[in-house]
């Protein structure tokens, strides 16, 4: 059959039901970039790897015969003479819930394309989880002085310095990973990368302000895992 | 010479063509032999990489497991070979086999050579992410081999690495660098996979061609979708275990161990669950059956389909059945820990859960045979393997129900009925689609043919001799005969008939094994001997075949990416000129055929 004409047909599909749409071609989340993509999928491989932790936990705390340590005592501060519980935590909480909102709006100033609030936001991030970092390494220095280790701890189940460890270090270890990115991309935003396209040195792929996004989702989820471990830890 | 930049420019067929979603793909452009060969981000290498990787580490398996059968049948031929190194092999074998051969090769492997080719994609959307992945997974591998190179050598804690067992100073390796090596490698192989999976979820979700839905895509790729994302889910549950086993072997940490008396000595541990491990590593390790079996699943469907020149019977079915046998996966989990003592409403439930995955994958084998029944059959020796599949799957099924029940599966449990049952259903039916494949796209990868005479030996020696090697084994289960012993032979409670057919196991099994050598050999002869294959050689509907260039060059597809109007199984269509359409061809390009919409 003869076919003379070779004008491209484009034909937009009409709109259908949600299963309908998910199931086309080319993409499932349609104007989802390829980088958020996966990081929502990794988020939720790493959900995975918090829920096991804290499953963990409590079969654990369940499964020693001796007393669990009291929270409120062990993780209290002496402020004068007073001794305030929860009191550190409570601070490192508020750091790091402020930190999402920091770098919430480097997110919409990202997109804005203002390279000077976006950036200073992100700097703003990344101090607050530095020092969210700093103070956690002033608990654990504290918690070690008074003997507690990952094998024992003077106040009850061994398990207990074993699991805060183990968890709140692999939480801090996140926390790290995503403070050393947020300087990073603070020094990428003011450089003016993700203006010009700049091509990464590893990747050799087009810097663009999605990856302000993809950090904060990252970010976000660090955060919420907190919420899971100071509620689980702190408050049980 | 690949083109600097890629346009995606549709010229018209006089077939209407979907607007364009995926911005072009920025590739990387290699420029010396080390980003072309070593350092290589282009997803077909990789994927050769991996296989290659997967298959020496699997070779090393494979001559372990003589080491273990000469042991049991003929124990005065491997004098040298003592109870602690048997464990050792046993450990080793099943680690190897289980997961840096199998998972690494169907899902780094095929997944990476496949993924773009048949969706349509330039290549993974993170390239290098991808390249990061094999050299993890490589760093993982020499890790685990360094195990055999250590004081007190690997660890012989058994596949599972069953804590208290695994750490304590009893078990070969158990108090040396044996099983900190095995845990570390294994914490390493789920970050570098993480990486490659993550690229193979993306990449088949978000970068496909136009025209490719979801319920366009071949069937091989819905299955390594599925694994992929079942491994993505149930690794964590290994990582955590293994940091966790780590602690308590190095920091003295009581997550797995209870308190204990060993060699006379209360140990230092205390408070600890063991049976905490084993729910996390049978939450990792049953999907970890799915991870090897759904991309089986996939290419065989394929294969089948496209040697049997008809359309597979029933896509959509196959395609809900692999997805819920993956979501059915992870709650099945406990029916591997009926002998360790559970609740009997637990027990009841698992047993469950188990028997009704069986639903979906008779469903699937139901559609195998159907899709055979008047097709055109023919016995190449992709079709061979994809046949011997279904066959050995079949037994490796049925066993699985019985082992499924509480009642059955106790008395069982520690007999060779396991070893067979899993040996059927896991590693002989998988590996025989891996046979299947690598004949199959051999073509494609490096534009020959495999030979046939030695492709035809290779297959019938593999599928008669694993049935010479496995079918006993479940007879020996039946009459008692315990897995994990090392000595059979002073044994009183055993029948004497039981010593000659392990011996008869063991000749079988060795002759099978050279019968892999000989494939090897196939292999490396064929890649710079074999018959030309030319385009397209089976004829086959999937993108991976209609590249500009055979094997496909940078970037797979030239200039323009293909546009798809079809699924992958158009064969034989009534009124069409050739026995199949390809999936890029339009209707307007084949107006005599009857195809229906897909």
């Amino acid at each position: 059959m003869e076919n003379t004409d070779t004008s491209v047909k484009i034909v937009v599909p009409p709109k259908q039901g949600a299963f309908k749409e998910w199931a086309s071609d080319q993409k499932a989340f349609k104007g989802v970039p390829w980088g958020k993509a996966m990081m929502w999928i990794f988020l939720v491989s790493d959900t995975f790897v918090f829920s096991i932790f804290l499953i963990s936990y409590m079969t654990v705390r369940f499964s020693t015969k001796v007393e669990w340590p009291n929270a409120s005592e062990v993780f209290g501060l002496h402020v004068g003479h007073y001794n305030v519980p929860l009191l550190l935590i409570a601070i490192m909480t508020f750091i790091l819930i402020t930190s999402s909102g920091t770098m919430a709006l480097a997110v919409k100033y990202g997109y804005e394309k203002n390279k000077k609030m976006c950036g200073w936001l992100m700097l703003a991030t990344a101090v607050l989880g530095a020092s969210f970092v700093g103070m956690q390494a002033f608990e654990w220095t504290k918690l070690i002085h008074e003997g507690v280790r990952p094998w024992e701890n003077p106040f009850g189940a061994p398990q207990f310095g074993a699991i805060f460890f183990m968890v709140t270090g692999f939480h801090g270890t996140h926390v790290t990973i995503g403070v050393i990115f947020l300087f990073i991309m603070t020094w990428k935003t003011f450089r003016g990368h993700f203006d010009t396209g700049k091509r990464g040195y590893f990747t050799s792929q087009k810097s663009d302000y999605e990856a302000i996004e993809i950090m904060g989702l990252y970010w976000h989820f660090v955060d919420l895992v907190w919420v899971f471990i100071f509620a689980f830890f702190y408050l049980w | 010479m690949a083109a600097d930049s890629y346009e995606d420019i549709a010229v018209g067929k006089g077939d209407p063509i979907p607007a364009l979603e995926v911005k072009p793909q920025d590739l990387y452009h290699a420029k010396s032999f080390w980003t072309r060969w070593i350092f290589c981000q282009d997803a077909k290498v990789i994927g050769i990489q991996y296989s290659l990787t997967a298959i020496a580490i699997g070779l090393v398996a494979l001559v372990l497991s003589w080491l273990m059968r000469l042991q049991l049948a003929f124990p005065e031929l491997v004098p040298f070979l003592g109870a602690a190194e048997y464990y050792q092999f046993v450990t080793m074998h099943g680690m190897i086999m289980v997961i840096y051969l199998l998972t690494a090769l169907f899902l780094g492997g095929f997944g990476n050579f496949l993924i773009p080719l048949m969706v349509g994609a330039r290549d993974m959307v993170f390239p290098y992410v991808n390249m990061v992945s094999f050299w993890v997974y490589f760093l993982a591998v020499l890790v685990l081999a360094a195990s055999f190179f250590v004081p007190g050598g690997p660890t012989g804690a058994g596949w599972t690495l069953y804590p208290p067992q695994a750490i304590t100073s009893g078990t070969p390796g158990g108090d040396g660098l044996g099983i900190i090596l095995m845990l570390v490698s294994l914490s390493i192989f789920v970050v570098g996979f993480t990486m490659g999976g993550l690229n193979y979820v993306i990449t088949i979700l978000q970068a496909r061609t136009r025209g490719m839905t979801l319920m366009r895509m071949p069937l091989t790729i819905w299955g390594i979708f599925t694994a992929t994302v079942l491994a993505l889910f149930a690794f964590p549950a290994l990582i955590v275990s293994c940091i966790m086993m780590t602690l308590d072997n190095l920091l003295g940490t009581s997550f797995f161990m209870p308190a204990i008396v060993e060699f006379g000595e209360q140990s230092e541990y205390s408070g600890g669950s063991p049976i905490l491990f084993q729910h996390l590593f049978w939450f990792f390790g049953h999907p970890e059956v799915y991870i090897v079996a759904l991309p089986a699943f996939g290419i065989v469907s394929d294969l089948i389909s496209i040697h049997a020149r008809k359309n597979i019977f029933g896509y959509r079915m196959m395609v809900w059945a692999i997805v819920i046998i993956g979501a059915l996966s992870f709650i099945v989990w406990a029916h591997h820990m009926y002998v360790a003592g559970m609740n009997p409403w637990f027990g009841f439930f698992f047993a469950t859960t188990t028997l009704i995955i069986a639903v979906p994958t008779a469903l699937k084998v139901y559609n195998w045979v159907i899709t055979l029944w008047k097709g055109n059959i023919q016995l190449t020796i992709p079709m061979l393997f994809a046949l011997g599949f279904i066959v050995t799957f079949v037994n490796g099924g049925i066993t699985g129900l019985f082992l499924g029940n509480v009642i059955v599966d106790v008395p069982l449990s520690d007999t060779y009925f396991v070893v067979a049952h899993f040996h059927m259903v896991m590693g002989i039916a998988p590996v025989l689609v891996v046979f299947g494949a690598i004949y199959h796209w051999f073509p494609l990868i490096t534009g020959r043919f495999l030979h046939e005479g030695m492709g035809k030996f290779h297959f019938w020696v593999t599928f008669l001799g694993s049935y010479a090697i496995y079918f006993p084994m479940h007879y020996l289960g039946f009459v008692g005969v315990p897995r994990r012993y090392y000595e059979m032979y002073d044994s009183e409670f055993m029948a004497v008939s039981t010593n000659y057919l392990n011996q008869f196991i063991t000749v079988m099994a060795i002759i099978v094994g050279f019968a892999q050598l000989l494939f090897l050999f196939n292999i490396i002869v064929s890649s710079k001997f074999g018959k030309l294959s030319g385009k397209n050689p089976w004829k086959a509907c999937s993108l991976e075949w209609r590249t500009p260039e055979v094997p496909p060059g940078h970037g797979n597809f030239g200039k323009e990416l293909p546009v798809v109007y079809r699924w992958a199984y158009d064969f034989s269509v009534p009124g069409a000129k050739e026995d199949y359409i390809p999936q890029d061809v339009g209707p307007s390009e084949v107006p005599e055929a009857k195809a229906e919409q897909t």
